[in-house]
């Protein structure tokens, strides 16, 4: 991963869950264990778990595949098959990569699904993904469930007891017939505490960005952070372990003084602070971090972090309720919330960080992110008269991504944040 | 000693400077074509407006005689006029001695007869050009000494049989480019002496020449009036001319800005982005300014700003230039048009053609295929006009609409068919609002920049500029 040059041990923790999960995928054929294809957004990490499947997440391995300097390949060999130049990249990388041979980010093969799982539906790409690979894999079981979004800006018990039927109904009998396992609700409970456990360590740690200067850099850096929830450790005692060992990493450098740990080493100095909303880029991922770190920027916040589960205002798994607790988290993920929430949760972020700016990367192919995008920008503006900013890019295109141009913009950006400080400190 | 602030605008077509004084009143501004070597392309724009501010200061010695006295206005324009043939003509030797050893070193076999038909070309254009300069408005009409040697060079090779044609206009490709690149310095006293000269046979002659009736009245009378006054007006700017010439234009900041910042040979801390300069510079000239939208030659800016002029947001494109300067430079080469010519052109349309092309070099392709059906070229025009505003208001709504004031800069701003599609739309779109277009547009980063230059930054000037910049 991209901090090579200091390492923590947090970071070697997460490299080694991340090479065991390759591993044992690697080792399925032996094993006879199952494997269960999913989405990060409401990813079920826990039921999974409890039926002892391996997760795949296809948007990890578009991603790492990007940073590894292999999706440019993959999307032309998806172009070749007929994949449009406007499907969501990380699509075409993962159906590149497939038609490839299906080797994964390191290096060894990832074996068939033999549950694709959609338990979000609040991106309709996700469906036409899986409908593409269950065509590839005629064999693999597709488990669907039907997600309602947060329109009224709320879960109601209606909602919720809709998800929970379908859990029930739908997910959990097919599960026990792919894999033959009976369904254990204790040991889902198990699981469910430990994530509790988590993502209470996880809020802990993206709220260190209070601290100036902010230990942490909550985007670039905050993407490595939620790496082992969002590749299916929730649940785990790993991932506990993992999070402990990681907030005293950062209670240590808040004792010290420190900025965040950028590719280059510390960063030195904290001149703007931030809140970034969209994904990155990953194919120029840490061109694109240093033109932040250069700048003295520091992402004190971002939306992209949340996309795996949203705790910032106190919802968590909750063992007493599980199922209930399952549905509710699938309806809880960032862009299942309507367009005024997610302006609410960036608004107490730029407010609670004391964030300088607001800086929107847009990625055309990305409709879950992409939709209400300026309208958030807008209103952010209007009501926090914070200055905003908007680049664009690509997730895994390498195509898409213009240095000179997100340099030219970012630059101008943080030379108006600039004037904005110093007329502040002259009014 | 007064002290002066300089900004540079490093464009993709143009390089524009202006100076400014410590009342943020232009005293001088200057334009050139942007070229391989940055450099030069700066270093020519900030000379052009040291010159541009010494004619200012001479206007200003003269007074009031200027503005209230025909012979003094037209004898300045005159000036000026004369005083770029001068710019023009030490360029032009420049150029002659580098086509001549380009053409030495051909290896065709007819290259003796090349020789022979460039030296006819060059006496033909050389007193054709200087006769536009004293004669003519050629000094007024901002073109760049590339533009007005290839229109004629052109014109005369197009005459000549196809074993001409090729190795001549490759000798002036080859040797326009390090003849643009090559800083030509000049002395402006000399220069201003020479002109005089020039100036004072022409009124001569124009003392011998009789009225015949063949021209207006005004004609007449301006020619009677600067017949009996040119020596009168003479002996005054002789006058002041040693004491402009010598006096000292020190600039005492600077700032860069424009796509090419990041290569003008300035400090790290001298150089500003574009969009705060462009919102800097509309705003200073147009306080109650809100929006600005500024199409340059490679991106179009929709630029939000606060009371200050300061920047609260902008968008620009990305991905494609269509909607820029560039692609009505590409238009106009499509229909062998000049991009003088496009505006006015465009206006005689009866109705739009609609272009469906988001691509510049697609609309190339939709240009043709429309020409090919009959359709009438200043509709084609017109309808490219349009597009090209359609893209600026995307970006305008996109950046949060346009809020009164709304100041239009950037090259294009010149363009009369571009501007009117502007007024519509941004009428049709967000009611009446006041709009302000300035005749100096295409100078207000610069402006923005110099600005910026005499408030923001406070580094001295870089070791070994000092001297150059102050032309001492």
């Amino acid at each position: 991963m991209a901090q090579e040059a200091q390492k923590e041990k947090s970071m070697i923790l997460q490299k080694e869950m991340i090479d065991g999960l390759f591993n044992d995928l690697a080792q399925v054929k032996e094993t006879g264990k199952k494997v269960c294809y999913t989405f990060i957004p409401g990813n079920l990490s826990e039921l999974i778990r409890t039926f002892d499947m391996l997760p795949v997440y296809p948007e990890i391995n578009a991603l790492q595949s990007a940073m590894r300097k292999k999706s440019g390949g993959y999307i032309k060999e998806a172009e070749k098959n007929a994949h449009s130049e406007d499907v969501c990249t990380y699509v075409k990388c993962d159906v590149g990569m497939m038609m490839k041979g299906n080797i994964g980010p390191t290096g060894t093969k990832i074996p068939e699904p033999d549950i694709l799982l959609l338990s979000y539906t609040g991106c309709f790409t996700f469906l036409k993904w899986f409908e593409t690979l269950k065509r590839e894999y005629p064999n693999a079981k597709v488990i669907m469930v039907h997600t309602p979004y947060q329109e009224n800006a709320e879960i109601t018990p209606e909602m919720t007891q809709y998800m929970v039927k379908q859990l029930k109904e739908e997910v959990i009998p097919q599960m026990e017939e792919v894999t033959g396992i009976k369904f254990d609700e204790e040991k889902l409970k198990g699981f469910l505490r430990l994530s509790k456990e988590a993502e209470d360590w996880i809020t802990k740690i993206f709220d260190s960005t209070k601290h100036k200067p902010s230990p942490i850099d909550a985007y670039f850096a905050g993407v490595y952070y939620i790496g082992p929830i969002n590749i299916g450790f929730r649940g785990t005692q790993e991932a506990v372990d993992y999070y402990k060992e990681l907030y005293d990493e950062i209670q240590e450098r808040i004792r010290l003084g420190l900025g965040p740990i950028t590719p280059e080493g510390e960063m030195k100095e904290e001149k703007y602070r931030l809140v970034v909303e969209g994904p990155p880029n990953w194919t120029s991922f840490r061109e694109f971090w240093k033109i932040f770190y250069d700048m003295g920027a520091v992402i004190v916040a971002s939306s992209y972090t949340k996309v795996g589960g949203v705790y910032d205002l106190g919802w968590r798994h909750d063992a007493e309720r599980p199922i209930e607790s399952l549905a509710e988290y699938c309806m809880n993920c960032y862009t299942n919330m309507n367009i005024p929430q997610r302006i609410s949760l960036l608004s107490k972020c730029i407010t609670d960080y004391d964030a300088d700016g607001y800086v929107t990367n847009s990625i055309k192919s990305c409709n879950s992110f992409s939709a209400g995008q300026l309208a958030m920008m807008r209103d952010i503006e209007d009501h926090l008269e914070v200055p905003v900013g908007f680049i664009e890019s690509d997730l895994v295109d390498p195509r898409y991504f213009s240095y000179s141009n997100i340099k030219n913009r970012l630059e101008s950006y943080f030379q108006m944040l600039e004037q904005r400080k110093s007329l502040k400190e002259t009014v | 000693m007064d002290k002066y602030y300089l900004g540079i605008d490093l464009g993709s077509t143009t390089s524009k400077a202006v100076i400014i004084n410590d009342k943020d009143e232009i005293v001088g501004r200057g334009i050139t074509n942007t070229r391989a070597n940055y450099k030069v392309a700066a270093d020519v724009a900030r000379d052009e407006a040291i010159y541009d501010a010494r004619f200012n200061l001479l206007a200003r010695k003269i007074g009031d005689d200027v503005s209230t006295k025909t012979e003094f206005k037209k004898y300045m324009e005159d000036l000026r006029s004369v005083f770029q043939y001068g710019q023009f003509k030490r360029r032009m030797d420049s150029l002659e001695d580098m086509l001549n050893k380009t053409v030495s070193n051909f290896s065709y076999a007819n290259k003796d007869a090349i020789s022979t038909e460039l030296k006819k070309i060059i006496e033909t254009i050389r007193p054709q050009i200087r006769h536009e300069f004293i004669n003519g408005n050629l000094g007024s009409k901002n073109q760049f000494f590339r533009d007005i040697v290839s229109e004629r060079y052109n014109s005369e090779v197009e005459n000549l049989g196809s074993e001409y044609y090729e190795p001549l206009m490759l000798a002036f490709d080859k040797s326009i480019t390090p003849v643009e690149n090559e800083m030509v310095q000049y002395s402006f006293n000399e220069l201003v002496q020479e002109s005089m000269k020039i100036l004072d046979e022409k009124y001569q002659g124009l003392a011998d020449q009789q009225e015949d009736g063949s021209k207006e009245d005004w004609y007449y009378a301006e020619l009677n009036v600067m017949k009996n006054n040119y020596k009168a007006v003479e002996q005054t700017l002789r006058q002041h001319i040693d004491e402009i010439a010598s006096q000292d234009i020190h600039i005492a900041k600077m700032t860069g800005t424009g796509y090419g910042r990041a290569l003008l040979p300035f400090p790290e801390d001298c150089i500003k982005s574009e969009i705060l300069c462009h919102a800097f510079g509309a705003h200073a000239i147009f306080p109650n300014t809100r929006t600005v939208l500024d199409i340059g030659g490679q991106d179009t800016k929709a630029i939000q700003v606060d009371s200050h002029g300061l920047v609260t947001s902008f968008h620009m494109n990305d991905r494609c230039a269509a909607g820029c300067g560039r692609y009505l430079g590409y238009i106009a080469d499509e229909f062998g048009l000049s991009l003088n010519e496009l505006g006015p052109e465009a206006n005689k349309a009866t109705k739009e053609t609609t272009i469906c092309s988001t691509c510049t070099v697609f609309a190339g392709a939709e240009v043709k295929e429309l020409l090919h059906n009959g359709e009438e070229r200043p509709n084609i025009l017109a309808g490219l006009h349009k597009a090209i505003v359609q893209r600026a208001m995307s970006l305008i709504a996109r950046s949060g609409g346009v809020k009164n004031e709304f100041t239009f800069t950037g090259g294009v701003a010149r363009n009369e068919a571009v501007l009117k599609y502007v007024k519509q739309m941004v009428t049709d779109s967000y009611g009446e609002v006041t709009m302000n277009i300035h005749t100096d547009s295409i100078f207000m980063g610069a402006l923005g920049g110099a600005m910026f230059a005499r408030r923001n930054i406070n580094v001295d000037l870089p070791v070994g500029k000092k001297t150059e910049m102050s032309e001492e």
